[in-house]
């Protein structure tokens, strides 16, 4: 008996101090051992990688850099001379940058759009920022008095010299048909995604067939609709701006997809929530604004700003019906006699690349912070 | 402060009047026939089986169910498909739910301010001084700026029953409160439960702790399959039950 007994009772008497981790999991060394070269089939594909990386890099550095010409006023900086190899061309982004900024906008106005692209990016900065002071109210001047002064600084009057839509072009019409498309999107996706759930038949059909349409058909077709098709239907001398046309076209494209993807966080809020806030009493617009939408937009964050990074990319696609963004004014830039060299097209795309790259990855990336942010303190 | 203490009110009103409630889910009868009349003041503790109708019963008082038959009138309001008189039920109804249903992305006291200002367009300051004062009744005064999610089950539900409070309801609804809840913690929220009752608010709780039955109530209802089956004193209630479904649902529970 008393041998099972000390085999099964145990009191420990010692008690052991904490070590430092064994140094292969530690640090650099040890993060690459163990993601890089932790089996044959791992270490075979790293040093495919690294031989691939070892292939490409170099001569793309020296294509974008080295050998690229970064000065010049026109063509011949670019043409390879005495059997040298030329690289990305620069010069030519250099003299067209303020035409891929604002299109064919009369140079001496170009202060106007200016303006107000430094305002936006300081508003935005004020509105984005945690940690600035009054962000409520500065997201109701964004919202209210922004655009007002944005349109009056860019279209003209009292005052300005009217400069037509036809003439704006380059990052400006993108940021606008861009910036439009979010800010319209949003709220018309909540209340069509308000709308799909509503057990008021008439809302419910009506949000179902708006969000089906425009879903089904593709943002290229809607846009040639607004330019080719609404004409014929609309008075003869009624004439509707086309970049007008294009941006609602855009806004009720983008609200259709965002309302399925805030449908979703909806989705994916406990009946309980509901039921809480019904049992207190509140409304219905209430309980929306204060306990579910909070909930519901927190959790598909993702999925909105992934919307809004595509719609960001797809303005392009305003160049089918005569506009031209970013991408369209370096593309159109491509035939200018002056500059016609075989280096500029590579180069005008690359340059459009990276600007189209540096505003998506700042979403992403603020999304992303925004999630963390939000899910401090609610975890246990 | 003082107008915070819950009103007690006259013993002779009615409360809450289900008369001849019939209930369908689609095809399936859930509540046939039920009758019941709460006093004012008067604590009622609803028990049976599982899926006997009995959290339907009360939901039907706060119109989170609908009914299909007869009438329910809740202080004085029959309730209809009129969204307005439901809100005004629902301001004087308070709610506790099996799973708290707190919001989780407010804090303790954004919870309990919540209403008050939204729905009794009460001024902030005011409101958090109101959800102090029963945050302080619950014992949890100290957690008022935490999130839901910090805070244990029964936390959680005493906070629950704060954010009720802080709309001055005139009758509370508990369905099952201490049942979503580890057994260390029942006792503190049966406990809050019952200095409620002790002020006299009037009480609806679907529960199954017949300690806190016999403690409080004025009257337990025995449900079965959607109807009342038996309604007694809780003394004769336990010690005597008349039905044969009510002995063997007794006998289940207390061994
Ligand atoms: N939304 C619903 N749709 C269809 N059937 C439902 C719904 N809610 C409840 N029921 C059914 O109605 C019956 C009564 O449900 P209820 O929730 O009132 O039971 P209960 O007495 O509260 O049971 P429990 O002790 O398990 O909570 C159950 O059979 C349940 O399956
Ligand atoms: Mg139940």
């Amino acid at each position: 008996m008393s041998r099972i007994e000390t085999d099964t009772v145990f009191v420990r008497r010692d008690f052991l101090e904490p070590e430092a981790p064994p140094p292969s999991l530690g640090g650099v060394p040890g993060w690459v051992r163990k993601n890089l070269f932790s089996s044959p089939f791992n270490i075979a594909v790293s040093l495919a990688m690294l031989l691939l990386l070892a292939w490409a890099l170099p001569p793309l550095f020296r294509w974008l850099f080295v050998d690229a010409v970064w000065t010049g006023t026109n063509r011949e900086a670019c043409l390879p001379k005495n059997g040298e190899t030329v690289g990305a061309c620069w010069a030519f982004v250099n003299a067209k940058l303020a035409q891929f900024t604002f299109g064919s906008y009369p140079a001496d106005q170009r202060w106007r759009p200016s303006l107000a692209m430094i305002v936006f990016f300081l508003g935005l900065a004020w509105v984005a920022i945690p940690k600035m002071p009054r962000r409520r109210e500065g997201v109701w001047l964004m919202l209210t008095a922004f655009p007002v002064l944005t349109f009056w600084l860019l279209y003209g009057g009292l005052g300005l010299p009217i400069v037509e839509t036809s003439n704006w072009g380059g990052l400006l019409v993108t940021l606008v048909v861009a910036v439009t498309g979010i800010v319209a999107s949003l709220p018309l996706g909540i209340l069509l995604a308000l709308g799909r759930r509503s057990k008021l038949p008439f809302i419910k059909i009506v949000s179902v067939v708006f969000i089906e349409v425009w879903r089904g058909v593709p943002l290229i077709t809607v846009l040639f609709m607004a330019s080719v098709m609404l004409p014929l239907f609309l008075p003869n001398g009624v004439n509707f701006d086309k970049l007008l046309r294009a941006l609602i076209g855009v806004a009720l494209f983008t609200g259709a997809y965002m309302a399925e993807t805030i449908r979703g966080g909806l989705q994916a809020i406990p009946k309980g929530q509901y039921e809480g806030a019904a049992s207190l009493g509140l409304s219905y617009w209430h309980s929306m604004r204060l306990i579910i939408l909070p909930q519901a937009l927190k959790i598909v964050i993702p999925g909105i700003v992934n919307s809004f990074i595509s719609l960001f990319k797809d303005t392009s696609l305003v160049m089918i019906i005569g506009l031209y963004d970013l991408l369209g004014s370096i593309q159109r830039n491509f035939s200018d006699a002056n500059w016609s060299t075989p280096s500029i097209a590579p180069t005008g795309l690359i340059f459009a690349a990276a600007v189209f790259w540096v505003f998506c990855f700042s979403m992403s990336r603020y999304s992303m912070y925004m999630e963390r942010k939000l899910n401090t303190g609610r975890k246990r | 402060m003082a107008d915070i203490a819950l009103a007690a009110t006259p013993a002779s009103e009615t409360a809450v009047e289900m008369i001849g409630v019939n209930k369908w889910f689609g095809e399936f009868h859930v509540l046939r026939d039920v009758n019941l009349s709460v006093k004012r003041g008067e604590r009622i503790v609803i028990c049976g089986p599982s899926g006997s109708g009995k959290s339907t019963t009360i939901r039907c008082i706060n119109r989170l169910e609908e009914h299909q038959k007869g009438k329910i009138i809740v202080d004085g309001i029959e309730l209809t498909n009129d969204l307005k008189r439901i809100d005004e039920v629902r301001r004087e109804v308070g709610m506790v739910f099996q799973h708290f249903n707190l919001f989780p992305h407010l804090t303790i006291l954004e919870n309990c301010t919540l209403a008050p200002i939204w729905v009794r367009k009460m001024p902030k300051k005011e409101a958090e001084e109101v959800a102090m004062h029963f945050l302080t009744r619950v014992k949890i005064p100290e957690q008022a700026n935490k999130y839901p999610g910090q805070l244990s089950g029964g936390q959680q539900q005493r906070v629950a029953i704060a954010r009720s409070l802080c709309m001055r309801p005139k009758i509370m609804l508990f369905d099952e409160p201490t049942s979503a809840l580890d057994p260390e913690m029942v006792k503190e929220v049966l406990d809050t439960m019952v200095g409620l009752a002790e002020e006299g608010m009037t009480m609806i709780c679907v529960t199954h702790e017949m300690g806190f039955a016999r403690q409080v109530a004025n009257r337990v209802i025995f449900m079965d399959q959607g109807q009342i089956v038996e309604q007694n004193e809780p003394e004769e209630f336990f010690s005597n039950p008349k039905h044969e479904r009510t002995k063997l649902f007794l006998g289940q529970i207390l061994h």
